[in-house]
This record gives C-alpha cells, sequence and structure tokens, in this order.
C-alpha cells in the first residue's frame, strides 16, 4: 500500500480522506485498515502542506550542534511553531528525526534539498528561498 | 581531458557541492577548458566537504573544503595540475583519518563515478559474486559462516547463521530484504553506500539470493534520503540493462520506500511496512528466516551487512576474520557525528577504544569546549563519560557497559549538553516513534518523559528518579522490540554517569 500512498502524496500532496475507501476497494481492504496505515506514518498528511516545506533534524546529532536554538531561530523568523504553517500558505516548517548529514549539522532540508550547518547565513538563504 | 570529482553525496550536496560544481563547469567554460566533471560518492571526510578532486600523473588531488568563490582562484593556481592553493589538502590517502582506516565495505565509496558499472568492476566489483558461484550456495554459506560477520544494524547476529537457516527451509519463493532504515541519529553508512557504490549493495543481495535459494529482494530506504532512493533507482535500472539483475540473473530487485517511522528500522516492523501495513512488530518466533516477508522464508539483513558480502567473498572468510577482536570480526564503518572536529566515517577492524576514536581520530570537539558526553549506537544507545573511554569498540564490550555500538554511530557532545534534557528527549523519542504494540512502551514513555519534567522542575527528584529507574525496568523487560526495550540505555546511562545533571552528587571519577 506504501507505494500507493507515495504516489496519492506526490499528486495531491496528501492523502485526501475521499480517497481511502477507494484505495480499500482496490486492495480488498477495509476503510478503517487503510486509515491505520495512513496515520501510522508519520510522512502521510491529510491536507497539503504549505508550497514550501523545511524539515528541521531535531535528533541527538543535530542537538549536539545547538541545533535546537537554531531552529528555535527559524521559527521565531517565520511566527511558526513545529508542524506550523504561514498564513500565506507559503512554508510549512516540520520536525525530523536524522537526515543522515550527521557530522555537517544542524541540518535540514528544503523541499528535498539537503541543508547542512545550519546557520545565520543559511537561515537568511532558506529565507530568500521560500521568499520571505 | 582532466577528471574533476566533485561528490554528489547529500551531506556533500547539503553544504554546497552542488553550487561547487556549477562554478567548475562555468570557470573551465569561461578559461576555454574541457574537463570532465564526475560526480563521485563522498570519502567520508565531511569536515573537509565539499571536498574536490583532480586526476594528476601523481594520483588525485584533494582541495577542500571548496566554495564557489574559490574556484576562480583555484583555477588561477592551477588546479587541472594540482597545483599550490591554501586548500590543497594533497593525496586524501595520505590524510591521516583516512590512511588508518581499513575500508572494504567502503573500498569504492568517494572513489568511483556510483553509477558507472565500468567503475564498479575495474575497482574489483562482482569478483564477491565469482567466487561465490565457483563455491556454490552452499559454500557461500559456509564462508559467510567462517567470515564472523555479524549484522551492522546492531543486534550482531551472525550472518552465516541467518543465511543457513533460510537456505534449509524448503518454500516456493523465498526473499532478501535489505534494511536500509536507517533511522538513528548520527549514522549515515547506509546512505553514503546507497549515494557512494549502490553497486556494492546490488552484488551483496545477489550474492545472498543466490546462497539461499531467493529469487527476489527488497530495499527498503527511509523517505528522508531521497537522493539515496534515486541514486539506487537508476543503479538497478543500469544492472538490469547490463543483465546483472532481471530474468538472465534470476534475481530481481525493489527499492520500496518508508514513510516516517523510526520503528519500521526493526527487522518485523519492517516486513509488516513492507506487506502495506501499519509497521508493527511482530512476536517472534516464527523468525523471519522460517516465515518472513508474505510469511516466505526471508533473509532481512543491515544494507552495511549486504554490502558487506562482496567483499568477504572476494577476499575470503579468513582475510576478513583475521580483523578484528574477540566475537567481534572485521570491520566496522564507524560514524563519527555531532560536535566532532573531524566527523566522518572511519571503516577500522573492531577494537579501537572509544577515547581513540573521539579524540584522536575525530580531535575532539568542532566548538573546541572540551568532549563531556558520548551517545554511541543511535537513540537507544547509551550515553558515555570520559571515565569510560577506554571502553574497546565491538559487540560484547559495549554490552558489558550497559550500552551497545548499535549502526555504529558515535554521537559527540561537549561540555554545554544537559544531560537530564537528554535522558527526556529518549523518553519524547520513544513516546513519538512508538508503534503502539506494547503497553510499557506506548505508555511508559509519555509517563517516563512526563515523570522527567518533574526531575528537571526539581519536584521531589529522588523519588521521581526512582520511578524512573523503575520505569525502565518495566520497558526493558516488557517490550517486544528494541525501541522500548532499549530506551532505557540513554536514560539510565544519563542518570549513571552524569548524576550532577540530575541533581546528586558528582561521581569521583567524573571529576578527574
Amino acid at each position: 500500500m506504501l507505494p500507493i500512498l507515495h504516489d496519492f502524496q506526490a499528486t495531491f500532496g496528501c492523502i485526501p480522506a475521499p480517497a481511502v475507501p477507494f484505495i480499500a476497494e482496490a486492495l480488498n481492504l477495509t476503510r478503517a485498515e487503510v486509515h491505520g496505515v495512513v496515520t501510522f506514518y508519520h510522512d502521510f498528511r491529510e491536507k497539503p502542506a504549505g508550497r514550501h516545506v523545511l524539515k528541521i533534524c531535531r535528533a541527538e546529532a543535530c542537538q549536539s550542534m545547538n541545533g535546537e536554538a537554531v531552529a528555535r531561530q527559524v521559527l521565531d523568523r517565520f511566527g511558526l511553531d513545529w508542524g506550523g504553517t504561514t498564513p500565506d500558505g507559503r512554508l510549512t516548517i516540520e520536525a525530523i528525526y536524522c537526515l543522515g548529514l550527521c557530522s555537517c549539522g544542524p541540518s535540514a532540508m528544503l523541499d528535498g534539498q539537503p541543508i547542512g550547518r545550519v546557520g545565520a547565513s543559511t537561515i537568511d538563504d532558506i529565507s530568500r528561498e521560500v521568499g520571505r | 581531458m582532466t577528471k574533476i570529482f566533485v561528490p554528489c553525496d547529500a551531506a556533500a550536496r547539503a553544504v554546497g557541492a552542488d553550487r561547487v560544481a556549477l562554478a567548475i563547469q562555468q570557470e573551465a567554460a569561461r578559461r576555454g577548458v574541457t574537463l570532465d566533471l564526475v560526480r563521485n560518492g563522498s570519502r567520508g571526510l565531511f569536515w573537509l566537504e565539499p571536498m574536490i578532486e583532480v586526476e594528476t600523473p601523481a594520483g588525485r588531488i584533494a582541495y577542500g573544503p571548496v566554495t564557489p568563490s574559490d574556484v576562480s582562484a583555484l583555477f588561477d593556481g592551477g588546479l587541472l595540475d594540482g597545483g599550490v592553493h591554501a586548500l590543497r589538502i594533497g593525496r586524501p590517502e595520505d590524510v591521516p583519518f583516512l590512511k588508518r582506516q581499513t575500508r572494504l565495505t567502503f573500498a569504492r565509496c568517494g572513489i568511483v563515478d556510483p553509477l558507472s558499472l565500468n567503475d564498479y568492476r575495474a575497482h574489483g566489483g562482482y569478483r564477491g559474486l565469482a567466487r561465490a558461484r565457483e563455491l556454490g550456495p552452499v559454500g557461500t554459506v559456509q564462508e559467510m559462516t567462517a567470515s564472523g560477520l555479524r549484522g551492522r544494524g546492531g543486534a550482531g547476529f551472525p550472518t552465516g547463521i541467518k543465511w543457513k537457516t533460510v537456505a534449509d527451509t524448503s518454500a516456493d519463493r523465498k526473499y532478501i530484504v535489505c534494511n536500509g532504515d536507517e533511522g538513528d541519529s548520527g549514522t549515515y553508512a547506509d546512505r553514503m553506500l546507497l549515494e557512494g557504490d549502490p553497486f556494492v549493495l546490488i552484488e551483496g543481495m545477489t550474492i545472498a539470493g543466490y546462497a539461499v535459494g531467493a529469487t527476489k529482494g527488497y530495499i527498503y530506504v527511509r523517505s528522508e534520503y531521497p537522493d539515496a532512493i534515486r541514486t539506487m533507482e537508476r543503479a538497478i535500472v543500469l544492472a538490469e540493462a547490463a543483465g546483472l539483475l532481471g530474468a538472465e540473473a534470476g534475481f530481481d530487485l525493489e527499492v520500496r520506500v518508508g514513510a516516517g517511522a523510526y520503528v519500521c528500522g526493526e527487522e518485523t516492523s519492517l516486513l509488516e511496512s513492507l506487506e502495506g501495513k501499519r509497521g508493527q512488530v511482530r512476536a517472534k518466533p516464527p523468525l523471519p528466516a522460517h516465515k518472513g516477508l508474505f510469511g516466505k522464508p526471508t533473509v532481512i539483513n543491515n544494507l552495511v551487512t549486504l554490502a558487506t558480502v562482496p567483499a568477504v567473498m572476494a577476499d575470503g572468510a579468513k582475510a576478513y576474520a583475521d580483523l578484528g577482536m574477540g566475537r567481534s570480526r572485521g570491520t566496522m564503518p564507524i560514524q563519527i557525528a555531532g560536535n566532532s572536529k573531524h566527523g566522518g566515517l572511519f571503516e577500522a577492524a573492531f577494537g579501537l577504544t572509544l577515547g581513540e576514536i573521539v579524540d584522536d581520530i575525530g580531535g575532539g570537539t568542532a566548538s573546541g569546549r572540551p568532549v563531556r558526553a558520548v551517545q554511541v549506537g543511535g537513540p537507544l544507545g547509551a550515553y558515555f563519560s570520559r571515565a569510560l573511554f577506554d571502553t574497546p569498540f565491538d559487540y560484547e564490550s559495549f554490552a558489558a557497559r550497559d550500552g551497545l555500538i548499535g549502526h555504529g554511530g558515535v554521537v559527540v557532545f561537549d561540555d554545554t549538553v544537559d544531560m537530564a534534557r537528554q535522558a527526556r528527549f529518549a523518553l519524547e523519542f520513544c513516546a513519538i516513534e512508538s508503534c503502539g504494540k506494547c503497553t510499557p512502551c506506548r505508555i511508559g514513555s509519555v509517563r517516563g518523559t512526563e515523570t522527567m519534567d518533574k526531575v528537571i522542575a526539581g519536584d521531589r527528584r529522588e523519588a521521581n528518579l526512582a520511578l524512573v529507574e523503575d520505569l525502565c525496568q518495566t520497558l526493558k523487560f516488557g517490550s517486544l522490540c528494541a525501541l522500548g526495550g532499549f530506551t532505557p540505555y540513554p536514560v539510565m546511562s544519563a542518570i549513571r554517569h552524569f548524576p550532577e545533571d540530575f541533581g546528586r552528587p558528582r561521581l569521583a571519577a567524573a571529576a578527574e
């Protein structure tokens, strides 16, 4: 089922509620089973995220590089909390637990592109990239 | 035509490798120079990334860390002939960090073009499979057992015995599953191999399939690794086109992408996820070797384990088993991460002490402050203080000190770390990632986080710490898998080795 859900999310930006019965029917499962899978995995959204998605690592290796304070700066800059989206729908910021960039921390990922050694100048770059 | 190497590894890209590659191409065009720009994997010297290399008659010469603004000056200094520049490192092989390593699993990573089969073959690729075919399936399993290779995901189960169990189980269908759900913070060995040498995994899984009689393999990669997924999928297409996978080869491979659940790194939960279900842990027995994916006998191995198979087969079990200490044979890719001056991938035989790894090889902290704590083995691994730096890096020595080597991640913290916060994080992480099957893990982690908050706030500290310790016992013995079972390691080690952060008197040994 995961490849199907990934395709849905790639197309619609989320797993729309009306899709669940279709998936259940196609796979000969109950709606409850499909709902169970969709809600189990952190990646699948119930509604689309902002146009840009910034994932900031909160795991130990980034913590050791002052990642929590850097993340707080980024969140404050955009006036968001974890999981929040700016009112104009431009940016969503999410927590992530490890991007595998642990020797270049603190790390983040903007729209699938990895960013390492996040600091003041990279935060400016991110800001420019999302147009804020 | 001069060859220039700019890594395409995600960590190198994260610090600007793409911009450097573009700057080099533009500068070359401006100067009317033609060059062959190869995007290699990373050598794993991350403090030097982006590290570029140029091929010269004297070998490859490295420069780093390079920024786009350095490129023009590099050309002025004669970059194409390995000329002088402040960023010139010289031959990468002469850098002590690389020179001290024994690279078997990572022999090609950072050297070859990851998507060139010619490169792969020219650097010893497919020698392992050829030798496996000479030995036959039974001989191959025996060779794996003799090599002493153990699971590199952390559990350390002997690979040969696992393979033999699957080989001896008769079924109409068997599977090889590669666990590339590398969720431990401080680890990136799987990612580096997927991005830097994907064919080694294809060869390793093909050998496994041949040895146990499986015709289909799945590589489960976490969704946090988009670059790795892309490279691996392209490598499979290339291998199919060359007849190395598919009907002709008698073995098929498919990449499956996870969806952000840490617990899917646990083998039975990964199998559930592959079957399209919630990634909840299965009770064992039955072992996956008897009833695994879709109820069929399944070899499920860590990615590094499978990527080590070709090296073991190519040079023989003895050469591999001659390395290491005690019951930990061969090499381990140690990933030095976090607040480390020289963070990177260090593959070496088992037996280095933790102190050697952190102080000598890693060079202490990146911040320049004293090293205070080191977490080994990911979020479920214990925190070690300097007093334990004499611990040799092998499965048994770490277990003897209530720790684990896990997937080989070593995360360094300086003296600004608050170990009570780290202990709290371990419980919080368990609460976020628990699959919900076992009550101690699902509820205990939440209650543990709350209780640790009280400890941090100074509310009846001793009574609440006693409660946390009691809860850790329940988690350790009442959970089906390592997520609940091992969360006590970081919590208890933080309390035991850093009591001063929990309002208790400092240990005498810690004051040295």
